[in-house]
C-alpha cells in the first residue's frame, strides 16, 4: 500500500515509517498538517496515518474534514495522545476511520493499517465467509466446519465473523474489544484471550489443523495453514 | 505578585462605586416623585385660588354690568361704592371711568398702564390704599363710553407662592443632602458587606485555598453570594486536592515501576551475554512500559470522571443491557477459573449516564471479584430499582476485606496486603468511586455473607435515576 504518514514527532515518524516499510508498504512522510494536506490532496494514497495534533495551523481533524469535503475517501487512521473518549468520537466524526492512542505497540498500528487498507472494496454484501473448511453463514447465522455444524454464542459468532473478515491479517486484542464488544476501555485482564480460546476450542475440537493462530506480541489471526 | 494581590483593593472612586450610583439613582427617582407631589399640591392650592379669584371677578363684573343696564351709570356707581364699603379686608378693586378718562367711582386713583381692550384679563402691580400689591384685573367697556375695571388683590396668593417656593427649596435641599448622605452610607454599607468576599477572593488568588467567605446569619443576597462562593471554593479545593493526590500517586506509583523497568534494562545492558537475553530484557521493558501507560490511562480516566468533565457525554441508556453485556464478557473468564458468574438483572433499567465509564466501573468490579475469588467460588452481579435509585451490586465468595481495608479500599493505589502480588494497578475501585460520584451516586463495601467464613465482599453502587 502507498501510505501517507503525517506526524510531527521525528522519532515516532521514523520508527513508524521504518516499520511500515518493512511490512512492505511505501511510505511518504509529511511533518506538518499543511504539507500533509497538500500531499494528500494532490497525490493518490491508499491510506493516511495522521497525528491528531499537528503544528502548522492544520491539525489532523481539520485535514480530514478538508479532504472529506473534497470528496476524498481515502481511509484515515488517527494517532493521538488525546485518549478521552470524546476526543476519539471527535476524530471519527470528522471522517477518521480508526483511532489509535499513543503510546501504541507497532504491531497494533500495523494490524489496524492493514485491516483498514484491505476493507472490502465491493459494495455487494457478503453472505458467506470461508476460511479453509470453515464456513460462516451470515444469513442463517450458522458456523460449519467440513460440513459439521458448530454451535456458537451470538458474541462468539461476531468474534469469529470479525476474524474471518480479516482472514490472513493480524487482529489485535484491542481491535476485538472495540469492534466486537464496542468497549473502549482497558479490561485490565486477558478476558479477550479467554473468549478467543473458548472459540478456538469449539472450532478445533475434532480437527487436527488449528485455524485461529496466536501472533506473539500482537494478537490473533485466522488462516488456513499453520 | 502575591503581595500585590493580598492587599485589599482601594475602594472605587465615588462615582465608580456601584452603591453610590444606586443611591443616586434612587435619589433621582425619589426627587421626581417629590416634584410630582409638589406640582399636584401647587395645582390644587394656588391653582384653585386662581380659579376662585377669576370666578369671583367674573361674577362681580357680570353683576355690575347688569346693574348698569338696569339702573344706569348712577346705579352702577352706587353699587360700586356699596361693595367697597362692605369690603372690610380691602381685597376688591374697582375703577369706573368715563369717556374722557375721569374717575367716576372705585378705589384706584388712575387707570393702570398697559391695559388692553374690552374683555381682557391681566395682572399688574397696583398702588392702592397706600400699599403696593399684585392684582388680577378684568376690563369691560360699558355702553355710554364707560370703562369698568374689576379686580382682586392677590397679595395672599403671592404670599402663598413665596411660602411654597421656599418650602420647595428647603425640601429639595434636604433631599439632596439626605440623598447624598444616604448614597455614601449605602456605598459604605455595600463595601462593608462586599469586603469579606473580596478579601477571600484575594486570599485565594494569592494561593491560600483554605479561605472561606464568612457568612452572616442574615441570609441576604450577600450571604447567598458568600455561600455560593464557598461552594465553588469547596469544589475547587476538592479538584485541587484531586490533582495533588494524582501527582502524589504518579510520583509514588508510577516512579516505582519506571525505576524497576529502568533498572532491569540497565542491568540487561551490563549483564546480558547473549542476544537472546538482551531481547528478553527489552521485551520485559516494553511490557513494563505498557503497564505504566495503563496505570497512567487509568489515572487520567479517574481524573476526568472526578472533574465531571465527561458529563457532556451522558446519554440515556439501558443499564440492564450494559450490565448483562459486561457479565457476558466476564463470564468466560469466570468459567476459565472454574467460578460461577450469575446475574440477577431487571428487564430494563433506564438511566442517563456515560456507557463507557459505567461499563468500565462494572468491569473493574467483576475483574476484582473474579481475581480474588478462589476456583469453585461464586460471583454475582445484580441490579435492581429501588424507588428513584438504581442499585448495582457485585458480590463474591472470596476472602473479603477486613474493616480497616474496606474503609481505605476506595482510595487511589490502595492495595490490600493480601493482594500485593496480584496483577492490577490498585486503581480499579477508585475509578468505580469516581464514576459513581460522576453519576451522583455512592459506593460502599460490605461483607457479602456477614458472619460466614470467608465472608466474601459485596460492592454496591447506588445511582439516582432520572
Amino acid at each position: 500500500m502507498r501510505i501517507l504518514l503525517v506526524e510531527d514527532d521525528v522519532e515516532v515518524a521514523r520508527f513508524v515509517k521504518k516499520g511500515l516499510q518493512e511490512a512492505g508498504h511505501t511510505v511518504e512522510h509529511a511533518p506538518n498538517g499543511r504539507e500533509g494536506l497538500f500531499l494528500a490532496a494532490s497525490e493518490a494514497f491508499d491510506m493516511l496515518v495522521l497525528d491528531r495534533m499537528l503544528p502548522g495551523g492544520v491539525d489532523g481533524v481539520r485535514l480530514v474534514e478538508t479532504l472529506r469535503g473534497q470528496g476524498n475517501r481515502t481511509p484515515v487512521l488517527f494517532l493521538s495522545a488525546l485518549s478521552a473518549v470524546d476526543e476519539r468520537v471527535k476524530g471519527l466524526k470528522a471522517g477518521g476511520d480508526d483511532y489509535l492512542v499513543k503510546p501504541f505497540a507497532f504491531a497494533e498500528l500495523l494490524a489496524r493499517v492493514e485491516a483498514l487498507g484491505r476493507r472490502p472494496s465491493s459494495e455487494a454484501p457478503v453472505t458467506k465467509l470461508r476460511v479453509a473448511d470453515l464456513e460462516l453463514d451470515l444469513l442463517s447465522r450458522t458456523v460449519t466446519r467440513s460440513g459439521k455444524r458448530i454451535d456458537v454464542q451470538p458474541r462468539e459468532f461476531r468474534l469469529l465473523e470479525h476474524l474471518m473478515r480479516h482472514a490472513g491479517q493480524v487482529v489485535t486484542r484491542t481491535m476485538l474489544l472495540e469492534k466486537v464488544w464496542d468497549y473502549h476501555f482497558d479490561p485490565q485482564t486477558n478476558v479477550i484471550d479467554v473468549h478467543v480460546s473458548r472459540l478456538r476450542q469449539k472450532l478445533d475440537k475434532g480437527f487436527d489443523k488449528p485455524l485461529i493462530h496466536t501472533v506473539r506480541n500482537a494478537g490473533y489471526m485466522i488462516r488456513a495453514e499453520a | 505578585m502575591s503581595e500585590r494581590l493580598a492587599r485589599p483593593p482601594p475602594p472605587p472612586r465615588l462615582l465608580q462605586s456601584a452603591g453610590f450610583r444606586f443611591a443616586l439613582l434612587f435619589m433621582a427617582i425619589f426627587s421626581v416623585a417629590a416634584g410630582l407631589l409638589v406640582a399636584v399640591l401647587w395645582w390644587a392650592t394656588a391653582g384653585a385660588i386662581d380659579r376662585q379669584t377669576v370666578a369671583a371677578i367674573r361674577a362681580d363684573t357680570l353683576a355690575l354690568m347688569d346693574r348698569h343696564r338696569d339702573a344706569g351709570p348712577l346705579g352702577l356707581i352706587e353699587s360700586i361704592e356699596d361693595r367697597m364699603a362692605q369690603d372690610a379686608e380691602a381685597v376688591t378693586i374697582y375703577l369706573l371711568m368715563d369717556r374722557d378718562g375721569r374717575k367716576l367711582a372705585g378705589n384706584l386713583d388712575h387707570w393702570p398702564e398697559g391695559i388692553a381692550g374690552d374683555g381682557t384679563w391681566f395682572r399688574t402691580e397696583l398702588h392702592h390704599d397706600g400699599a403696593t400689591s399684585e392684582a388680577r384685573l378684568h376690563r369691560r367697556d360699558l355702553p355710554g363710553g364707560l370703562s369698568l375695571l374689576v379686580g382682586r388683590d392677590e397679595s395672599e396668593r403671592t404670599q402663598l407662592d413665596i411660602v411654597m417656593a421656599e418650602g420647595m427649596a428647603w425640601s429639595l435641599g434636604a433631599i439632596l443632602l439626605l440623598g447624598g448622605v444616604g448614597a455614601s452610607l449605602v456605598r459604605k454599607a455595600l463595601q462593608r458587606r462586599m469586603a469579606p468576599a473580596m478579601l477571600t477572593a484575594q486570599g485565594i488568588a494569592a494561593g491560600d485555598l483554605a479561605r472561606r467567605v464568612p457568612v452572616s446569619l442574615r441570609h441576604d443576597e450577600f450571604d447567598q453570594l458568600g455561600a455560593t462562593m464557598n461552594a465553588m471554593l469547596e469544589r475547587i479545593e476538592a479538584l485541587m486536592s484531586g490533582v495533588r493526590s494524582v501527582s502524589d500517586a504518579i510520583a509514588h506509583d508510577l516512579r516505582t515501576p519506571i525505576a524497576r523497568a529502568r533498572g532491569k534494562l540497565e542491568e540487561a545492558l551490563d549483564a546480558a551475554r547473549s542476544e537472546e537475553g538482551l531481547r528478553a530484557a527489552v521485551e520485559e521493558g516494553i511490557a513494563d512500559l505498557d503497564n505504566i501507560s495503563r496505570v497512567f490511562q487509568a489515572l487520567l480516566r479517574i481524573a476526568e470522571a472526578e472533574a465531571g468533565a465527561r458529563r457532556a457525554a451522558f446519554a440515556p441508556l439501558d443499564l440492564s443491557a450494559v450490565l448483562s453485556d459486561a457479565a457476558d464478557f466476564y463470564e468466560a473468564m469466570a468459567e476459565a477459573r472454574d467460578q460461577h458468574l450469575e446475574t440477577d438483572l431487571p428487564d430494563r433499567l433506564d438511566l442517563v449516564g456515560d456507557r463507557d465509564l459505567l461499563l468500565q466501573a462494572v468491569a473493574n468490579l467483576l475483574d476484582n471479584a473474579i481475581k480474588f475469588t478462589p476456583p469453585g467460588g461464586k460471583v454475582r452481579l445484580s441490579a435492581r430499582r429501588d424507588g428513584r435509585v438504581a442499585e448495582i451490586a457485585v458480590e463474591d465468595s472470596g476472602p473479603g476485606l477486613p474493616q480497616a481495608d474496606k474503609d481505605r479500599a476506595l482510595d487511589r493505589f490502595f492495595r490490600a496486603d493480601a493482594s500485593r502480588n496480584a496483577p492490577g494497578s490498585g486503581l480499579g475501585l477508585s475509578l468505580v468511586r469516581a464514576v459513581t460520584q460522576l453519576h451522583g451516586g455512592e459506593v460502599w463495601l460490605e461483607d457479602a455473607q456477614p458472619g460466614a467464613e470467608p465472608p466474601g465482599l459485596r460492592v454496591s453502587l447506588r445511582v439516582p435515576l432520572p
